[in-house]
């Protein structure tokens, strides 16, 4: 079963309608997604050739039970190891897998849990990704928040308590310019510790400017590291240039960011080839930079406004589980995140064996947190929401949730300097 | 035994625990007073960045001296930033430098630690550098007016105990400041056995933060620590690695 992704409006011309049917059914109607667009920075990098020459001779189906409990006795996790414990072998070893990651993450990060907020300024697209509730031909309502009311935003979050932020727009270099960006980072650094940015890809030079207004955390999900997979799921716009995408996690490095966070968004294509992918990415590019911190999330497929049928399909909980164990068995230094995309019981239950960050208080709306947060009636318009959240819990519930588990929850742990 | 202080910036402490910053909770700290008996608690500047929450200056009670810690430095132009960013938040003048440009192992960068340890010495910072035990970089440290130098026994946070040992004995033997131990003790007795070797105090997290019972393992730690010294000053008899010595002295003949 794939997911049925084509949903038209009713409010497309009959000239938009066509492209956009063009550019689903038509694949010579496309561009070259493995061609760099004018002004995309080329940076001289093996990391990529690195990354995939893993993927591309990954055959999960070798793997027996004998592979996935030597790597569990192994005291080092190696490549090989990882890919048994991604394996569908390791299925029924998912308890002894989680035991061996709990311990990890407490040898790393002992029993803190961080807190933070996601803050979507602008949903305007460019792009056409079939899946994803922001794509230009999605008849959402569309919004650009100015800086006053990126600044009400940031007071009513950061009044909550929050002190970490994650600043979100959709894909629109025209709409949401590095510079707009970059006056919503100095805005965030008057009210929060930590600023980190999920936007479009940008060059260096970019990075580093926005570095320099108060960002230091780069988010870039490659969505699927299959590119042949990517080209059938990003039609249209910037985003279809998949070695562009690829690359944005090493020029925000070489920008001066402190870290990036990396994923692949679960059940687009083959799951175990994209965890495997995303993994393997994070770990060259720490031999490369070892100085930078890195993160992993592991985002899977949700419905959407206008397409509430789509599902991460073949990546249940149980999967979801084991790819996070394994990724913190091989990687025990690196933080990991879990997003509002999964639901209570499993954030509850995964903080206790391998995450080490999840979001709380979130919209993935534009514009809404003082009704999200206070019940009170906006009087602005809002912007309409990327996907939807599962677990929608306050700041102030998840503190006292994580802490009822144990947990101790911590805002900060850094400095910008 | 009660004159047997550890002086350090001018300082006398009775205790010879540090507690280290890594796994922090109102718990360990209590422990760490009340059983391990620490007067120091170091204490990581970019935790006690945060505004209302939790915030672990509160946790620490009065008498304690602080140590704040550098981590999160990449160089030292940050390790300097953040101790002067400590000094402005009331943490006093002692400072832990700790610069590591390695996120996985943590491991700390010597060269960055003696740049950051001479600008900081002479702006009147007590300062204790964790540092790799090589002894080129520890002479460098007293050079550029370290407190202190902290070696570490085995990565942070790994609880193997004294992996360095035979380098960290050759700072004892050769470096006149307080050699302290830092990073990876993971059991009371790898901390005793630093103690006789002469280690000057014992800086740990992790060996309490991950024990069963938190004021159990603190008072282990204090007793452990208690008797490697007294082994020390009492000056350990001798140990045969191999074969028996003969009780006939070979060079009998001389005298007779």
């Amino acid at each position: 079963m794939e997911n049925s992704f084509f949903v038209d409006s009713e409010k497309l011309s009959p000239a938009a309608r066509e492209k956009k049917h063009r550019l689903e059914n038509d694949p010579s109607f496309r561009t070259d997604h493995m061609e760099y667009m004018d002004g995309m920075e080329i940076i001289r990098s093996d990391i990529c050739e690195k990354v995939m020459s893993q993927v591309r001779n990954y055959d999960y189906k070798q793997y027996t039970a004998r592979d996935v409990l030597a790597a569990l006795r192994h005291e080092t996790c190696s490549v090989e190891d990882f890919k048994a414990l991604l394996s569908p072998a390791a299925e029924p070893y998912l308890e002894q897998m989680a035991h061996r990651a709990k311990a990890e993450t407490g040898k790393h990060f002992g029993n803190t849990v961080y807190l933070f907020t996601p803050l979507y300024i602008a949903n305007y697209c460019e792009n056409y990704c079939v899946y994803c509730g922001f794509n230009c031909y999605n008849d959402i309502r569309r919004m650009k928040l100015t800086m006053e009311q990126i600044d009400h935003e940031m007071k009513i979050i950061a009044d909550s308590g929050m002190e970490e932020i994650l600043i979100l727009t959709g894909e629109s270099r025209v709409k949401s310019s590095v510079e707009y960006i970059g006056e919503a980072c100095k805005l965030a650094r008057k009210y929060f510790r930590m600023v980190g940015l999920e936007i479009y890809p940008v060059n260096t030079d970019e990075y580093r400017y926005l570095h320099e207004c108060g960002a230091d955390y780069v988010t870039v999900f490659q969505e699927t590291y299959d590119s042949d997979k990517y080209e059938t799921l990003h039609l249209m716009g910037h985003k279809r240039v998949w070695p562009y995408r690829f690359d944005a996690q090493e020029r925000a490095l070489m920008g001066g960011m402190r870290g990036v966070a990396f994923s692949a968004l679960l059940g687009l294509s083959d799951f175990r080839k994209d965890a495997l992918a995303s993994a393997m990415h994070v770990y060259y590019l720490q031999r490369k930079y070892p100085h930078a911190e890195m993160s992993l999330s592991c985002p899977r497929l949700r419905p959407i406004i206008n397409n509430d049928k789509i599902n991460p399909l073949d990546v249940h909980e149980t999967q979801l589980c084991q790819v996070l164990c394994a990724y913190r068995i091989f990687l025990p230094f690196v933080g990991i995140t879990v997003s509002s995309r999964e639901s209570e019981s499993f954030r509850n239950g995964i903080v206790k064996i391998a995450a080490t960050k999840v979001s709380a208080g979130v919209s993935t709306g534009i514009g809404d947190h003082e009704s999200k947060y206070t019940g009170k009636e906006s009087d602005s318009a809002e912007g309409d929401e990327q996907f939807e959240i599962n677990d929608d819990r306050s700041f102030d519930k998840m503190y006292r949730d994580m802490s009822q588990e144990g947990l101790q929850p911590v805002l900060n742990d850094y400095l910008y300097v | 035994m009660n004159d047997d202080k550890l002086i350090l910036g001018g300082k006398a402490f009775s205790s010879r625990f540090i507690l280290g910053s890594g796994k922090y909770s109102l718990s360990l700290i209590e422990a760490a007073v009340r059983d391990a008996g620490a007067e120091i608690i170091t204490l990581a500047v970019r935790r006690a960045n945060t505004k209302e929450h939790e915030n672990i200056l509160d946790y620490i009670p009065e008498n304690i001296t602080l140590l704040p810690n550098t981590s999160g430095a990449r160089t030292a132009e940050e390790a300097v930033r953040i101790a002067r960013l400590a000094r402005e938040l009331g943490c006093g003048d002692f400072v832990k430098v700790e610069i590591m440009r390695d996120s996985k192992y943590l491991l700390p960068d010597n060269n960055e630690t003696v740049k950051a340890t001479e600008i900081l010495a002479k702006e009147g910072f007590v300062v204790l550098p964790y540092m790799y035990p090589d002894l080129y970089a520890a002479r460098d440290l007293v050079n550029a007016g370290a407190a202190a130098v902290m070696p570490l026994a085995s990565p942070i946070g790994s609880n193997k105990g004294l992996a360095t040992k035979e380098f960290i004995q050759i700072l004892i033997d050769e470096i006149d400041l307080p050699v302290i131990v830092d990073a990876g003790i993971g059991r009371p007795s790898q901390a005793c056995e630093a103690m006789e070797m002469g280690a000057a105090a014992i800086m740990a997290n992790t060996a309490l933060a991950t024990a069963g019972d938190l004021p159990l393992m603190a008072a282990a730690f204090k007793a452990a620590i208690e008797a490697g010294r007294k082994a020390y000053l009492a000056k350990p008899g001798r140990v045969l690695t191999r074969g028996a010595s003969a009780s006939d002295p070979l060079t009998g003949f001389l005298h007779n």
